[in-house]
């Protein structure tokens, strides 16, 4: 897919504060940067832009914790508390423990298939190499979590099936939906989020300023779905390595 | 008079937006690869458009028995309504999957290929 990006001034500008620096610490490295002005792509310099503004917006909220609570205040309890009643829906109870990640993953994939919508920037989302980041941190975190609640042995036992007789079959059939998940996952999140943009893109062709506005309302939305159906998904798998024998079916 | 001189004015307008960039990609490409162009793109829309139908239908199929699911016991609206979010979703990637071979056959520059 050549010819498809066009640079942009925040990735141009930290480039060339950071761009030498870091081609001179690759080369120590034995790394040899082509173009040190062109070291860090963009979707690093978008991803670095959310972690930044969630960072900042949600530690001003968390500052001062009053009992009446304020504006900001209030509007992080509702994002917590839509988080935190996900995972009790899905899991039960212990589900509390896993809202640091689901949270964090929640908010960075929704921040950054929004970051896209605002000229100047774009969506780190949109390219393979993040979403592909985002489904495998999922995965490691749902495999580590089963093996953490039930011992190691046990949770590799469960890829045998529930009759140890036909393991031979199970397992491969496991091994393959297992091996599924992160594959659907970033590419469901990386071909929404691209398709979108190119829409958008296809539609500014057009009509320049006007056309896209409505596409663009649209990509809010689908954006807050992609993210929700991320999170769901998350909850569902953890769901799935962390149930006790008795709560198999 | 006017009315439909205006209206087939837009219409020639679109059509010539629409064939612009056939156009442009045929006046650098060699005949073989023109052929092959052409078919890459009647097969891109085939691709797209058998994907799109045979989800849309069954996308309509969960949503209607949602909805009588509903209506027969709206206690468990919250239950149903999960469910059917979780279905449509799930419909929806295998459609997304199609669309996307779609994007990378239309991406490619099938001229560069000897």
């Amino acid at each position: 897919m050549e010819g498809l990006e066009h640079s942009l001034a925040i990735v141009e500008f930290f480039n060339k504060i950071f761009g030498k620096p870091l081609a001179t610490l690759l080369g120590l490295a034995g790394i040899r940067v082509k173009d040190p002005s062109r070291c860090i792509p963009d979707y690093i310099v978008m991803s670095l832009v959310v972690v930044v503004v969630l960072a900042v917006l949600l530690g001003l909220a968390a500052r001062k914790r009053r009992l009446v609570p304020g504006k900001l205040q209030s509007a992080l309890e509702l994002i917590i508390g839509f988080f935190e009643n996900l995972l009790v829906d899905i899991i039960g109870p212990e589900g509390k423990k896993f809202l640091p990640m689901i949270g964090t993953v929640g908010l960075f994939v929704f921040f950054s298939n929004v970051l896209g919508l605002v000229p100047g920037f774009m969506s780190p989302t949109s390219k393979l190499n993040v979403t592909i980041g985002c489904a495998l941190t999922v995965f490691v975190y749902y495999h580590f979590q089963g093996m953490k609640a039930q011992g190691v042995i046990k949770y590799l036992k469960h890829f045998a099936g529930p009759i140890p007789f036909l393991a031979p079959l199970m397992v491969p059939i496991e091994l393959i939906s297992h091996f599924s998940r992160p594959v659907s996952l970033s590419i469901r999140l990386f071909s929404n989020i691209f398709a979108e943009e190119m829409l958008i893109v296809v539609m500014a062709s057009i009509i320049s300023y006007l056309l896209p506005l409505p596409f663009m309302a649209l990509s809010l939305f689908t954006g807050f779905l992609q993210a929700f159906v991320f999170v769901l998904l998350a909850c569902i798998y953890l769901s799935g390595a962390v149930a006790h024998e008795e709560e198999h079916a | 008079m006017n009315k439909n001189l205006k209206s087939l004015g837009l219409l020639l307008f679109f059509a010539f937006i629409a064939a612009a960039p056939l156009l442009a990609q045929e006046a650098t490409v060699s005949e073989s690869k023109a052929s092959l162009f052409r078919l890459s793109l009647i097969v891109a829309g085939g691709i797209i458009t058998l994907a799109v139908a045979a989800g849309a239908f069954c996308q309509a199929k969960a949503i209607s028995s949602a909805c009588e699911g509903i209506s027969r016991n709206p206690a468990s609206a919250p239950t149903i309504r999960f469910l059917l979010l979780l279905g449509l979703i799930l419909i929806e990637t295998l459609v997304i999957y199609a669309l996307l071979v779609t994007i990378i056959i239309l991406m490619v520059k099938w001229g560069a290929y000897a």
